[in-house]
Order: structure tokens, then C-alpha cells, then sequence
């Protein structure tokens, strides 16, 4: 188990490396440069600013500079918001998204797991087609779609819920959460739907039934934790998504995360702040893609890591 | 209670898919004494699991009693809830399924699946339950049950496994075992010692066992009675001398000629019975067996033959044994107002 975690560090490392190194030549052979969309600048200032910036030496020699900063842990600072350092505004926006992200991934799950349960049990009959409607209609239907939607009836129609987020109170998470939990709520049921009928049709089912088990107990006992396993392979990678934000809900509900951190300085070419969120986000994801390896061999012991 | 400890009367059971009613049993009658074993022979899709799984309430979605009395044990399994047949499961009557390699739960491990069975049923504790997991894995003859216990399914062999569900069966120390197949997916070496241990341990506990396999090696060694069953009917029923020296029914006839006989003499060939079985979503009016039988007459493709009993206990139904029933008789008659 040890052994297999310093293996995955080592490979995590590595891949981290090449997606910073990627992103960094990638975003250079995008035309255009952080300073260009403003007006009225002279071409000495511009000059200026991207001697300031070192923006004017060889492609090469900005590289290897940058990587050498990186790891020191200097990921610069933000060409566009002046003065704030990336790693500054990733740690106070970041914590903003993530708790947003966390609890629909809960939301997501609460609902989720228990909705593919259900319409398992009643394979073919009404309960299992409305779960089966609903979840197609889950997956079908846009994100940005539903923000507006939940934003016009219960923001703005009824009135009942705040249309910016605001001070961050409760109420204010409930329509961004909803928004996001939408899409994972949707794929998760019919993921643990399938799953479910496949295990509930397996032979341990039945020597579990033979042996006298209750209904519930074989259910919760016998399938869950096997019918489990594709969900978490889904969940994972998820996770790290939602918990780096969402730009479109962030953007409607007026939310400061790092979603739409991430995608305006995509747009700004706000160089470093796009390395830094790509390398944050990179990281991220191969933390939990290790830490769903570590959850199935917790669930399924017939899974070992080496 | 009943001298019988299993006793099916005339049991109808059909399966309703959307192709329509599938009659799987059409008036089986089965009766097992304490401590007996009886083998139900016959091929796929006879009907032989779904009697037994009948008799534990285990028929899977689209089945339906429709008719018949099922008693074991002094309850009427007709009347009873899901509740009250829960606590039999497992209890009075186990079972042990074909294939060992998906029968266990794979993420829990042995200790958990037959201590879960022992607590079920009694009052144990935990570890009286543990302990008495420990008996069962040696009694099935499994060394270290203790470090066993601990391991998980993927971790034993197929014969192992195979143990293992026998050892779940017996926790409670049933009345009755039923064996749906329990060897069919180990190879012949683990076949013999699984059915050795079985009936080993049939004599220490003094259950009595079902044993449904479509092997007549199997059943010949190991079963009093027999059943052949042949589309959802008994077609002859009688001890096991009954069945291989003086078989009736042309379908059991032809079940023992395609044996591979030690005696046989060089180059002769195995019979095999010709055609295949019947559609059991459209059964014929008549005998299931008439259109691959070599003796069929005008009236099995017509009526279904009843019951010929030659004894107390073989029976057989066929239309060539009433014939000949009939015939003999008239000679009796003829016979006898010659004399006169």
C-alpha cells in the first residue's frame, strides 16, 4: 500500500510536469498577449510592461524561468489583477467553489444513489420509468439552462431564494447547489440503476435470499456495496471538477470562485494565472484519482494495489 | 404432522413472460420421508430447480403457483408469508447452488457470510457465532478455519467455495438440504469428494437432501429415489433399482441407455435420444415425450397417459403401460372365464 502511494506520487509528479509544460507552449502559440485587449496604450508603455513582466525574452528561457519559480513554490504574480499573486487569489477563491462543489457532489449522491436503488427494485413499472424520464431529462438538459430557470422562478417569481450570492449565507447555496447537483444527480442514478439490476440479478443475491435475509438487509448488505464500485469511478474525477467551480454558475449567480477565475484568464491570457489554476487543477485531480484507488480497495477486496 | 417431511401434491406452477404462460409444472407430486434422499433427474428446463425452489419460496419474478398443496415440516408453504418463510430459509431447509464460484458475496468475507446465517437463526452472539463458524468449516473439512474464516471468496478454490456454501447450509442444521446441480461446475476429482462429504454428513446430521442433477452416476450412487422429470411432469418415479433395472417409462429407458456402460462391448455405440425438448410455451395436447418417443402411438399425441402404479411406490405415466396393464388383464379375464 505504501509502496503503491510513493509509486502514484512519483507518476503524479510527472504528470503534473507535463501538463504544466503543455499548457505553457500551448497558451504562447495562442496569438494575442495579456496586454493587447488594452486600449489606449502607448507601444512604449506595452513594451514596458512586458519587459516588467519578462514577457520579451526567448519562449525557452520564460520556460525554464517559470518552472524554476514553480518549484520553489512562486507561481507569480497575476498579469491582470495587479499586485495579487495567483497562489493569493487561488486561496481565497478556491475555498469559495470547493464548498459550493463539495455539497452538490453530497446532494448529488444523497439523491442519486437512493433514486437508482429505487428504480432497480421497480424495474419496468411507473416508479421506474418517472426515475428513468427524470434522469434523461437530467442529463439532457444544459447546466446554464437550469441556472436560468431555477434563477426566473424562485429568484425572480416567486421571490423565495436570493439571485446573487450575496454574503454566502444558506439560502444563498441553494440554487447555485441545485444547478450543479442537476447533471451528477441525474448521471448517478442511472449509473447505480444499471449497476443495481446487474448485482440484484447475481447468484449471491440469491444464496443471500436462501439464507433467510431480509429484503432490506440483502439490499443494503449484499448489493449496495458492490453495486457501488461504477459510482465511484464517476464520482471521482467529478469531484475534482465541481470542486474548482463551475464557470457558468458561478457567472450567473454572481459567485467569486475559481471557476470564472480560471476561464477569464484563459480569455485575458493572464499567462500565469492560467498555469497556476491548470497546475492547481491538474494536481487536484490526480490527488483523488489516487484516492479513489485507495476507496475501492476499502469497498472490494478483490481489487489490490501494487 | 405428516409421516412426510416433504410432501408436494399435484403442484401447477407457471411463469408468465410476454411470450405468454410458460407451464414449467403441470401436477408434480413429491414426497421425501425424514433422512431420505431423493434425486430429481431429468433435462434443462424440466422443472427440476423450480420444484425444489418452489418448495423454499425462492421462484424468481414471473413464476405463479397455480395450483397444489406444498407442506414441509409441518407447514403449509401455500399460506405462508414472505415473512414467515424467511425464517425458514436457511433454517429448516438450505440449499446449495450450482455454481460455487458466483454464489458467494465477493466483498465479504467467509466468517461474515456464515456467521450472518447462524445469527439469523439464533440467539447466538457474535463470537458463539464465530465459533460455530469454525465447527462448520471442519466439519466440511477445511484446515485453519480460523485464518479461513478471515479470507474472501476470490481467495478459495472452486471446491473450496463449494464447501464453504455447504457449510453456509448447514449452519442451522436443516431438515432438509436440497442440491440444485452442486457439482456440476467442479471437475470430476472435487464432484466425488463434495458428494462424499454430503453424504457423510447426511448421516451424521440426518438430514434429509434433494438432490437435483441431470447425472445418473450421481444419483445412482447417492439416492434412494428418484424422479425423472420430463417438461414439468414426473414421468416415472420409484427407488433407485426401480429406476436403473426395471425402468418403464420410454424416456427413462432412454436416459440409462445413454450411459456409458463398463460392460459394453467393443465399438458399440452409445443411444442417444433423438430430437429435442418440447416448447413449453406451446405444449403439445398429449404425452410432452410422444414426438421423440419410439413407440408412440395414436393416443399419446392425444390424451395425456395417467398414473400406472406398479407398486407402493413406482409409478410411471405412459399410455405403453396402460396398454400393457390393460392387456394382461384381459388375459386375466380371458383366463380366467376359460377356467369357468
Amino acid at each position: 500500500m505504501i509502496k503503491y502511494i510513493l509509486k502514484r506520487l512519483v507518476m503524479a509528479i510527472v504528470t503534473i510536469f507535463v501538463v504544466a509544460t503543455l499548457t505553457f507552449f500551448l497558451m504562447n502559440t495562442v496569438p494575442g498577449g495579456p496586454f493587447t485587449a488594452e486600449k489606449s496604450i502607448s507601444e512604449q508603455a506595452r513594451k514596458n510592461l512586458e519587459a516588467k513582466y519578462g514577457l520579451d525574452k526567448p519562449i525557452m528561457q520564460r520556460y525554464v524561468t517559470y518552472i524554476t519559480d514553480a518549484l520553489h513554490g512562486d507561481f507569480g504574480i497575476s498579469l491582470k489583477q495587479r499586485g495579487r499573486t495567483v497562489s493569493s487569489i487561488i486561496a481565497t477563491k478556491f475555498p469559495v467553489s470547493a464548498k459550493i462543489g463539495g455539497i452538490s457532489v453530497l446532494v448529488a449522491l444523497i439523491l442519486g444513489i437512493p433514486l437508482g436503488c429505487i428504480a432497480a427494485l421497480n424495474r419496468g413499472k411507473i416508479l421506474d420509468n418517472i426515475i428513468i424520464v427524470l434522469a434523461t431529462f437530467g442529463i439532457a438538459v444544459p447546466g446554464f439552462v437550469v441556472c436560468t430557470m431555477l434563477l426566473y422562478f424562485l429568484g425572480v417569481k416567486l421571490q423565495v431564494l436570493p439571485t446573487t450570492f450575496g454574503d454566502g449565507s444558506w439560502t444563498h447555496f441553494i440554487m447555485p447547489v441545485l444547478s450543479i447537483a442537476f447533471y451528477p444527480t441525474a448521471y448517478i442514478a442511472r449509473l447505480m440503476r444499471s449497476s443495481m439490476l446487474d448485482v440484484l440479478g447475481q447468484d449471491y443475491m440469491r444464496t443471500a435470499k436462501a439464507k433467510g435475509v431480509s429484503q432490506f438487509v440483502s439490499l443494503f448488505k449484499h448489493a449496495l456495496r458492490n453495486a457501488v464500485l461504477p459510482v465511484v469511478t464517476y464520482v471521482g474525477p467529478m469531484l475534482a471538477y465541481t470542486i474548482t467551480g463551475s464557470f457558468i454558475v458561478e457567472k450567473v449567480f454572481t459567485i467569486p470562485g475559481l471557476g470564472r477565475e480560471f476561464i477569464s484568464s484563459v480569455l485575458n491570457r493572464d499567462y500565469t494565472m492560467i498555469m497556476g489554476t491548470t497546475i492547481f487543477l491538474a494536481s487536484l485531480m490526480v490527488f483523488i484519482n489516487v484516492l479513489v484507488d485507495i476507496v475501492y480497495t476499502i469497498i472490494d477486496p478483490r481489487i489490490k494495489l501494487k | 404432522m405428516s409421516e412426510y417431511l416433504v410432501n408436494i401434491q399435484d403442484e401447477r406452477l407457471s411463469f408468465f413472460t410476454p411470450a405468454g404462460e410458460v407451464k414449467a409444472l403441470n401436477g408434480v407430486t413429491i414426497r421425501v420421508k425424514e433422512g431420505e434422499v431423493l434425486g430429481i433427474v431429468g433435462e434443462s428446463g424440466s422443472g427440476k430447480s423450480v420444484t425444489a425452489y418452489s418448495l423454499m419460496g425462492l421462484t424468481a419474478y414471473p413464476g405463479k403457483l397455480m395450483g397444489g398443496s406444498l407442506d414441509f415440516n409441518g407447514h403449509h408453504i401455500n399460506d405462508m408469508t414472505e415473512k414467515q418463510m424467511r425464517k425458514i430459509r436457511g433454517n429448516e431447509v438450505s440449499i446449495i447452488f450450482q455454481d460455487p464460484m458466483t454464489s458467494l458475496n465477493p466483498v465479504y468475507t467467509i466468517g461474515n457470510q456464515i456467521c450472518e446465517a447462524i445469527l439469523l437463526h439464533t440467539d447466538k452472539s457474535k463470537k458463539e457465532a464465530w465459533e460455530r463458524a469454525k465447527e462448520l468449516l471442519t466439519l466440511v473439512g477445511i484446515n485453519e478455519p480460523e485464518k479461513r474464516l478471515k479470507q474472501y471468496p476470490h481467495e478459495f478454490s472452486g471446491g473450496m467455495r463449494q464447501r464453504v456454501m455447504i457449510a453456509i447450509a448447514l449452519a442451522c442444521e436443516p431438515k432438509l438440504l436440497i442440491a440444485d446441480e452442486p457439482t456440476t461446475a467442479l471437475d470430476v476429482t472435487i464432484q466425488a469428494q463434495i458428494l462424499e462429504l454430503m453424504m457423510e454428513l447426511k448421516d451424521k446430521l440426518g438430514m434429509a437432501i434433494i438432490m437435483i442433477t441431470h447425472d445418473l452416476g450421481i444419483v445412482a450412487s447417492t439416492c434412494q429415489r428418484i424422479a425423472v422429470m420430463y417438461a414439468g411432469h414426473i414421468v416415472e418415479y420409484g427407488t433407485t433399482d426401480d429406476i436403473f433395472y426395471n425402468p418403464k417409462h420410454e424416456y427413462t429407458k432412454g436416459l440409462i441407455r445413454s450411459i456409458p456402460r463398463m460392460d459394453a462391448k467393443e465399438h458399440e455405440r452409445l443411444v442417444p435420444i433423438e430430437g429435442t425438448p418440447v416448447d413449453m410455451l406451446n405444449p403439445p395436447k398429449g404425452c410432452p415425450f410422444a414426438s421423440r418417443c419410439d413407440q408412440c402411438m395414436k393416443i399419446c399425441l392425444k390424451e395425456m397417459p395417467p398414473v400406472t402404479q406398479f407398486d407402493d411406490i413406482h409409478y410411471t405415466q405412459c399410455w405403453l403401460n396402460q396398454k400393457a396393464e390393460f392387456d394382461r388383464q384381459q388375459k386375466e379375464d380371458r383366463g380366467g372365464a376359460a377356467n369357468e
